[in-house]
């Protein structure tokens, strides 16, 4: 069972968490052509090795964070919280 | 009863004080506590005890350990019995009931011995070949009978188990896996700097294979060594001792998970006792002094009652004082079988040879040198060629130099070599390296957080494995050395040992074990080699080679030697099978431990739950909610309740209990924005005080949720999902806002057991709500979709509640929403103000009933996780004006096909039932395939049209408005005629609605 580091609440078992898919693909504009929408749906890299992810501490904080782990030995790399809605609130 | 007449007069770690009587196979015997089943048996000169898997062939106790590949006994009898039980590892308790497995009539005379004459049709993978022929699946589901009837060996209990299990999770600093002296020497070393440490031990005393051990430990005898170290561990309070525990899987993030049995030791578990407790625990570092298992060697009949490994026959003899025979011949290529020649020399039983396949200079290690000197005949440079015997072996052919010679004897000791226990090791990713010197795959460092001591890192000596394990104890919690010194014993001379992996064998029907649990011969590895597994992986799996409960513990590395063998490659190149929890067996119920039966998942009840029970209501699961399904009156089945219901909501009203809804408060500055996007409808245009029917899409276009949202004030809003999906919806708004869009300013929280809410719906609502809530609910002050506060006189007074004039029967309805606390109250003031109306309430069964009636959908039923909002008839929903999720993909060509399955009405025919799940086609008596052209998504006896009918999806349904199909069901053998209309049987206008 992975220890999984929380930015806010530190090394948690997986058992908390929930798995929010690859964080290297960003919603495209809204405007963008279809192709790069079924690219963002359906299209995945599948790297052995490190994986950027998003991560949702579903029974703790319920915040989501990006986790860098390795995907073939589960080592975490390391854990950022998103960015910050507006830059005024911490 | 038989008088343990192998019993050794004195030594041993035993209670001769105390007699333990037990039974195995009918027989009644003695043994003495610290006895396991196997020691006890041996002593009462038992060794018959097992028929082998797949050829019946008679079988002995074979180790002492749980490596025991042979004697699998079925423990107890009733609701605790327990398959395939190694009798080796079983503590001996008083009134011990076992028998013999796979064995029929008897185990002395077993039927089953016969398929040992059909063994050439039954090598490995003989099931495999039932595939190719006779191929036809008549003929193979009649062997299939035999294969299925044959396998297996002991029975499951058919009873619940009456046992508890407990789990447990602790994190320490150092967790050291096995309590022999190299654990003892690892845990002391880390004690002593003040770490958090536990240690466990498969065995219910620390010392592993050192119990009983002659040697000396720090100037004192090694047993007086241990027990002094145990007793300086339990006393210090930072120190958990686990006896009894076996560690048996190895997790990321170093979690190990371990089971200590504290009640199989007894007959029954003390009163308020778990049986066994699964711990799991997060250690810093892990220490794994996890021993080493000896190996077979392979030649032929190396499986006779009377073989056993030669340290389980020093173990016997020292910790359990018993003579495993009366005559003895030792094969081995290296020096640790010496020892035990030794041990069984000074308990009396005669040596008739040490059979040692290295040349004679090669044997000059100190055990060697003392067997010389104690006159043991030594037979260097040769092997054993056969065993020879029927239940028991009788003698031995021993290819010398000068020839071969038979040796008569009883028991036979086998050392080929020793398998680090390198399990958790590999498990916690570990890699091994494989060392020529000794024959054997050994951890090469992973991490400084897993470390492996003593035998299981290949230092096989006692002085070494001391050393080794206050090294690696150190190591744990970070320091090279402390003012503790490591442990010290004798330094004993080693001579190197020789890998020998099998003797070829004289007769080409001579069977030479590699596997003893799944008869798996060296043939056999040659057979899998010729036909083309030649991967070590596909070697077991084609075999079942390392299989069985023991998992090839004494056989594995014989068999991937054997089979580098005859591939021509090197052992490392042939490598090890991957290593899979759990190390031993662990029983099923240790895992869910207390979590099982209604415990499985939480139940989650409404407010009102207890008023619908005491109301006689049956209860359908809608997710982990209990829901009502109907209110049944004395005499009434539930259907027939549910048709009363649904009937009286339209002519009179009902209320149903809705609190299960998934509810999400939205507030801020961008909610409207938020829900123009996660919407495919307009809501920028919502007013305050008014609610509107939403439908959510996935990413990919397909419909994923509905419900309805209602705004509160200028900056607050209020969500609806459905029951199912109010998790998964409100953990993907969390996702929008704070990874897609952070810039919208929107607030989310869910609410949903915060509010029980109630629908009051029917004609008369209007009547019954006007009784008891302080608003103007006219429909001029009130119309259809509005929303508001007010407050509702209960029984606990006024309550604070929000109504919201929506409805999902399609009569006049208003959904009330309290806080939870107060819903029963809530619900009884409904039913109060009601009864002068005719008011009834109603369950899921006439909710489903009224929203056929109306075409509404259901996520889970027309919206099935393939279907668009078109499909469903609800493609004007989504505004052209803005862009949602979901729209971008929407405009794909397969989702826009005139020929797609859409939403249509179904009315049977003919007065006939509509059949489950059924399906749409054309002429139900064609031939196959039957083209399908759509199914039946929800169906129903409507009691407000006396009509069976149904909701379908059938492809291009909208443009058959009238036409007659069939509705089959091939499951059921029924079908009916259905005529198709519009998804929607009463009031199409929604006049009702708006009254």
């Amino acid at each position: 069972m992975m220890l999984i580091p929380c930015p806010w609440c530190g090394p948690r078992a997986q058992i908390e968490f929930t798995y929010g898919g690859d964080a290297t693909v960003k919603q495209p504009a809204h405007d963008a052509p279809e192709a790069a929408w079924t690219e963002y749906v359906y299209l995945r890299d599948n790297p052995a090795g490190p994986h950027e992810e998003l991560w949702h501490h579903s029974a703790g904080c319920r915040q989501w964070f990006r986790l860098r782990r390795d995907t073939r030995t589960h080592a975490m790399l390391s854990s950022t919280r998103p960015a910050e809605p507006g830059g005024e609130r911490c | 009863m038989l008088t343990q007449p192998f019993r050794v007069a004195s030594g041993g770690v035993i209670d001769r004080s105390r007699q333990l009587a037990f039974e195995f196979d009918g027989v009644r015997c003695n043994g003495h506590p610290g006895d396991t089943l196997a020691s006890a048996l041996l002593a009462n000169g038992i060794h018959l005890v097992a028929r082998s898997f797949k050829y019946h062939r008679p079988r002995g106790i074979f180790s002492a350990g749980c490596e025991e590949p042979n004697a699998l006994v079925q423990l107890a009898m009733g609701p605790r019995t327990e398959p395939n039980v190694r009798a080796t590892t079983v503590e001996l308790y008083d009134g011990l009931v076992a028998a013999s497995q796979n064995r029929w009539p008897s185990l002395g005379f077993d039927v089953g011995a016969l398929n040992g004459a059909f063994a050439r049709l039954l090598p490995a993978g003989f099931y495999y070949k039932t595939f190719m022929w006779p191929s036809t699946p008549k003929a193979w589901l009649g062997y299939e009978r035999f294969i299925r009837a044959a396998a297996g060996m002991g029975r499951a209990a058919t009873e619940p188990d009456p046992d508890t299990y407990e789990h447990q999770y602790t994190h320490c600093d150092v967790l050291v896996v096995g309590g022999g002296p190299t654990g003892l020497a690892a845990a002391r070393a880390a004690a002593a700097t003040g770490a958090r440490v536990i240690l466990c031990d498969e065995g219910h005393r620390f010392g592993g294979r050192s119990i009983g051990e002659i040697a000396a430990i720090d100037g004192v005898g090694a047993d007086a060594w241990m027990e002094g170290t145990v007793q300086a561990l339990a006393a210090n309070p930072d120190v958990t001792l686990l006896p009894r525990t076996t560690a048996f899987g190895s997790y990321d993030g170093n979690m190990v998970a371990l089971l200590e049995r504290l009640a199989d030791h007894l007959p029954s578990p003390p009163p308020h006792t778990p049986r066994q407790r699964l711990w799991k625990i997060r250690a810093r570092a892990v220490v794994l002094a996890t021993g080493a298992h000896e190996r077979v060697i392979a030649y032929a009949n190396n499986d006779l009652p009377g073989t056993m490994l030669a340290g389980a026959a020093k173990t016997y003899v020292q910790r359990y004082a018993v003579r495993p025979g009366t005559r003895v011949l030792l094969f081995t290529s290296g020096d640790s079988a010496y020892a035990a020649a030794l041990s069984l020399h000074s308990a009396g039983v005669a040596v008739e040879a040490i059979v040692d396949a290295r040349a004679e200079a090669g044997i000059v290690g100190t055990l060697a040198q003392s067997a010389r000197a104690a006159g043991l005949p030594i037979l260097s440079e040769s092997v054993v060629v056969g065993a020879h015997g029927g239940k028991r072996v009788a003698a031995v052919d021993v290819a010398t130099r000068g020839g071969t010679r038979r040796i008569e004897c009883d028991l036979i000791c086998v050392s080929g070599g020793w398998s680090p226990a390198v399990h958790l090791f590999s498990q916690a990713q570990g890699k091994l390296r494989y060392d020529e010197r000794i024959a054997a795959f050994l951890p090469q460092t992973s991490s400084s957080a897993v470390v492996a001591a003593g035998a299981a890192n290949g230092r096989f000596a006692l002085s070494d494995a001391l050393a080794d394990g206050h090294a690696a104890g150190l190591a744990a919690v970070g320091k090279s050395a402390t003012a503790l010194s490591a442990p010290r014993a004798e330094i004993e001379t080693v001579g190197a040992s020789r890998a020998l992996w099998s003797v070829p064998a004289r007769k080409r029907s001579a069977k030479r074990f590699v596997d003893l649990q799944d008869d798996v011969t060296a043939e056999d590895v040659t057979l899998a080699a010729r036909e083309g597994y030649t991967s070590v992986e596909h070697l077991k799996r084609y075999t079942t080679l390392g299989m069985g409960p023991d998992q090839g513990k004494t056989s594995n590395v014989v068999g991937l030697a054997l089979l580098a063998e005859a591939t021509g490659r090197s052992i490392p190149e042939v490598g090890t099978t991957t290593f899979r929890p759990p190390y031993t067996p662990v029983t099923m119920g240790a895992f869910p431990g207390q979590d099982c039966g209604k415990h499985v998942e939480p139940t989650r009840y409404s407010t009102m739950h207890d008023w619908h029970a005491e109301r006689g209501a049956g209860f359908v699961n809608a997710g982990l909610w209990k829901r009502p399904h109907s209110y049944p009156r004395p005499g009434e089945s539930p259907d027939d309740a549910a048709n009363r219901e649904a009937k009286n909501v339209r002519e009179n009203v009902g209320v149903v209990d809705v609190s299960t809804l998934g509810k999400i408060e939205l507030q801020g500055r961008d909610v409207a924005e938020f829900l123009n996007r996660v919407y495919v409808n307009r809501w920028d245009t919502l007013a305050a005080g008014r609610c509107r029917y939403g439908l959510m899409l996935r990413e990919d276009g397909i419909v994923l949720d509905d419900g309805t949202t209602s705004r509160l004030s200028d900056t607050h809003y209020l969500m609806t999902t459905t029951t199912v999906n109010a998790v998964r919806v409100m953990q993907q708004l969390e996702r929008l806002l704070l990874i897609d869009w952070p810039d919208l300013e929107v607030y989310v929280t869910s609410v949903t057991e915060q509010w029980a809410a109630a629908a009051v719906s029917g004609p008369k609502a209007r009547d019954v709500l006007a009784r008891i809530v302080d608003i103007d609910v006219s429909n001029a002050a009130f119309p259809f979709l509005a929303v508001g506060e007010c407050q509702v006189r209960t029984a606990d007074g006024l309550i604070p509640a929000r109504l919201l004039r929506m409805s999902y029967s399609g009569e006049l309805a208003y959904e009330i929403h309290v806080p939870a606390n107060h819903g029963r109250a809530m619900w009884e003031a409904v039913m109060a103000a009601g009864e002068p109306f005719g008011l009834m309430p109603y369950g899921t069964e006439a909710m489903g009933t009224l929203r056929i009636e109306k075409g509404h959908i259901v996520v889970g039923a027309e919206a099935d996780g393939r279907t668009t909002a078109d499909d469903l008839g609800l493609g004007k929903l989504v505004s052209p004006a803005k862009w949602c999720i979901g729209k971008p993909l929407l405009d794909r060509a397969a989702l826009k096909a005139a020929d797609r399955w859409q939403l249509v009405g179904l009315t049977a025919l003919d007065g006939a039932n509509m059949p489950r799940a059924a399906k749409i086609v054309a002429d139900p008596d064609r031939a196959l395939p039957n083209p399908m052209l759509g199914h039946v998504t929800s169906w129903c006896w409507s009691p407000n049209l006396n009509v069976w009918i149904a909701l379908a999806l059938v492809a291009g349904g909208r443009e058959r408005d009238g036409e007659v199909l069939w509705a089959v069901s091939p499951l059921a053998n029924a079908r009916v005629r259905v005529r198709i209309g519009p998804p929607c049987f009463i009031d199409p206008q929604g006049e009702r609605l708006r009254v």
